[in-house]
């Protein structure tokens, strides 16, 4: 079986401050890490790997310094392991991002395309339907469990809301996994030291297969406007009293807003 | 592409075993907004099995034509049945702007009708509005919460985005509103269904929706372990309130998921929220800060939290809930 995982590289968001004085991001020091989603895609990869022998391929689109999840991929066990980078996939909305992730995918063999569900930089959960329906070939998201009859059949335990599907599909498809669905597995020491002798593929804009006019900012429908921080409330009151007159404090603002 | 041809404010109903989700109802609410803003119409798609009846609400609700599409086919949700629905109402109709709700299912049939159609979704909107340009504005969180970007799509219709649960307020309920209901046949293409449905199991009987709640008591690490959380539930019910939490202690396992308020949880807007020992991670304020009036239990003085609470109080949540459920308990006599 082939597997092609496509993983992101994130700023760790749950490292992010916001300045309290002036409300603006500070980005400054936060770390780069694999996005916890895809990591469990990767690792519901390697688990078919280790079961079924599958060949594991993973593939990222973003800046040149995006090679070190690809490192950390391979010293969790990957195989093979591409970098998409280019100026011409530069300012991708997720609509040009699935067209450019989709172009390498149609030159590589697969039977199964693996992406996390989300991004915590994004959230937008986006990418990995695009990419089937570029392919066209179908979609199950919110995985959480996978099972696979060593032929063609996957079951697929989908989340919702109140509960859970089962779902029943064939290869070639594409799934997008929670990070719930497993533990990632640690990079082994040997696997950290032999990912620094293993080759990361490069591949541009030549190497793919898609229009040029779908990628990038060109290719992308969606345009940022503007950004901006919400800044900061204005504060409340706070209160630093004993537990008794912390209560006495409560019920009194409680009833006065009417609210019991 | 000739935008001109694109009008109306679609809403995608979702119903799931034949009830019309709440999400709908608020999306339908937003739409009538955005359409008297624009000058045009409110449309709600509405896809299922023996659905018809649920039609006449919707109109009450806000929309002036309902399209009905009543099959097998579109029973029980499927990505693919779904998206050759809507992308031939899309063809039929040439709605300008479509809102699905921010759910399992919207996040999954969304983005590939986006890929079908060639145009722009947003997701996750918090506010969407047109300029006095006439401009469909999206404005949503990204970064984990941290930054809120306003999106476009200037060039391509329709203009799509997503809207999770509890973000829009629906419209009162007006059934002397007046409007049309059609019914469409779809023509599927049945060799491109490729998933099958085994089994859909619900797992939360009874499920509390925190969204709707109009009193959240919510606790966070400082309340530490299932106990501390008894001392909430306590207190929830003098409040005839419900318990939600921040990821910290659903992560740990203490709180199930469906009560997590935050980017990766739910969003909640309570006329009060009680936040126990909760620090205030930007996540956790992505999902609460619209509540009406904020109160803040914690330990340290300088936990974000305190910045955003309309009363703060530096205590220990431990002796403080316990006192408080007992003085409520005490007025209500």
């Amino acid at each position: 079986m082939k597997i092609v995982v496509c993983i992101k590289q994130v700023p760790d968001t749950t490292e992010v401050k916001l300045d309290p004085v002036t409300g603006t991001l500070i980005r400054d020091g936060v770390p780069s890490i694999i996005n916890p989603d895809d990591k469990g895609g990767l690792e519901l990869a390697l688990q078919l790997k280790d079961a079924y022998g599958a060949e594991v391929t993973v593939i990222t689109m973003g800046p040149p310094q995006a090679e070190a999840v690809l490192r950390e991929a391979y010293a969790m066990g990957a195989d093979r392991v591409i970098l998409l980078t280019d100026r011409k996939f530069a300012g991708a909305d997720t609509l040009a991002t699935s067209n450019a992730l989709a172009g390498a995918l149609r030159t590589l063999e697969y039977d199964l395309i693996i992406t996390g569900r989300q991004a915590i930089d994004g959230d937008t959960a986006q990418v990995g339907p695009q990419i089937a329906e570029h392919l066209d070939i179908p979609q199950i998201s919110y995985l959480e469990d996978l099972k696979y009859d060593g032929k063609k059949t996957f079951t697929v335990k989908k989340s919702t809301e109140d509960g859970y599907q089962i779902l029943e599909v064939d290869s070639p498809c594409l799934v997008t996994v929670l990070s719930t669905a497993n533990k990632a597995r640690y990079m082994t020491v040997k696997g950290i030291v032999e990912a620094f002798n293993k080759q990361v593929e490069i591949w541009g804009f030549e190497n793919i297969d898609v229009e040029e006019a779908k990628l990038g900012l060109k290719g992308s429908p969606t345009k940022v406007k503007k950004a901006f921080t919400k800044g900061v409330k204005s504060a409340g009151e706070i209160y630093e009293v004993d537990a008794e007159d912390s209560v006495g404090i409560i019920i009194s603002k409680l009833k006065e807003k009417f609210i019991i | 592409m000739d935008k001109s041809q694109y009008k109306n404010v679609f809403v995608f109903v979702e119903q799931r075993e034949g009830n019309i989700q709440g999400v709908a109802i608020e999306l339908l609410g937003k739409a009538r907004n955005l359409a008297d803003s624009l000058g045009e119409n409110v449309y709600a798609m509405l896809l299922g099995k023996n659905i018809e009846s649920k039609a006449q609400n919707l109109i009450a609700y806000g929309a002036d034509k309902v399209i009905v599409a009543s099959c097998d086919e579109l029973d029980e949700y499927t990505t693919e049945a779904y998206t050759q629905a809507i992308s031939q109402i899309v063809n039929e109709y040439k709605p300008s702007i479509i809102l699905f709700g921010a759910t399992t299912i919207g996040r999954d049939l969304g983005p590939r009708l986006s890929a079908r159609l060639s145009t722009g979704l947003t997701a996750d909107c918090t506010r969407l509005e047109i300029s006095e340009e006439k401009e469909f504005l999206m404005t949503r969180p990204a970064f984990g919460g941290n930054l809120m970007a306003t999106i476009v799509c200037p060039e391509h219709r329709p203009q799509m985005s997503t809207v999770r649960p509890g973000v829009m307020k629906a419209m009162d309920k007006d059934d002397s509103r007046k409007g049309e209901i059609e019914k469409i046949e779809i023509n599927f293409n049945k060799d491109k269904f490729k998933v099958r449905i085994k089994e859909t199991v619900k797992e939360k009987s009874n499920m509390i929706d925190i969204a709707e709640a109009k009193i959240l008591v919510s606790g966070g690490r400082g309340v530490g372990s299932k106990e501390g959380f008894i001392a909430l539930k306590n207190l929830a019910e003098v409040l005839n309130a419900e318990v939600s939490a921040s990821r910290a202690v659903v992560d740990a396992g203490i709180v199930d998921h469906d009560r997590q308020v935050g980017q990766t949880g739910k969003t909640v807007r309570p006329n009060l929220y009680i936040a126990c020992g909760i620090s205030g991670a930007i996540q956790h304020m992505a999902g609460m800060e619209e509540s009406d009036y904020i109160v803040a239990i914690n330990k340290d003085r300088y936990a974000p939290i305190m910045q955003s609470a309309d009363l703060g109080i530096v205590g220990d949540v431990k002796k403080i809930i316990p006192l408080l459920t007992e003085r409520l308990k005490g007025l209500k006599k």
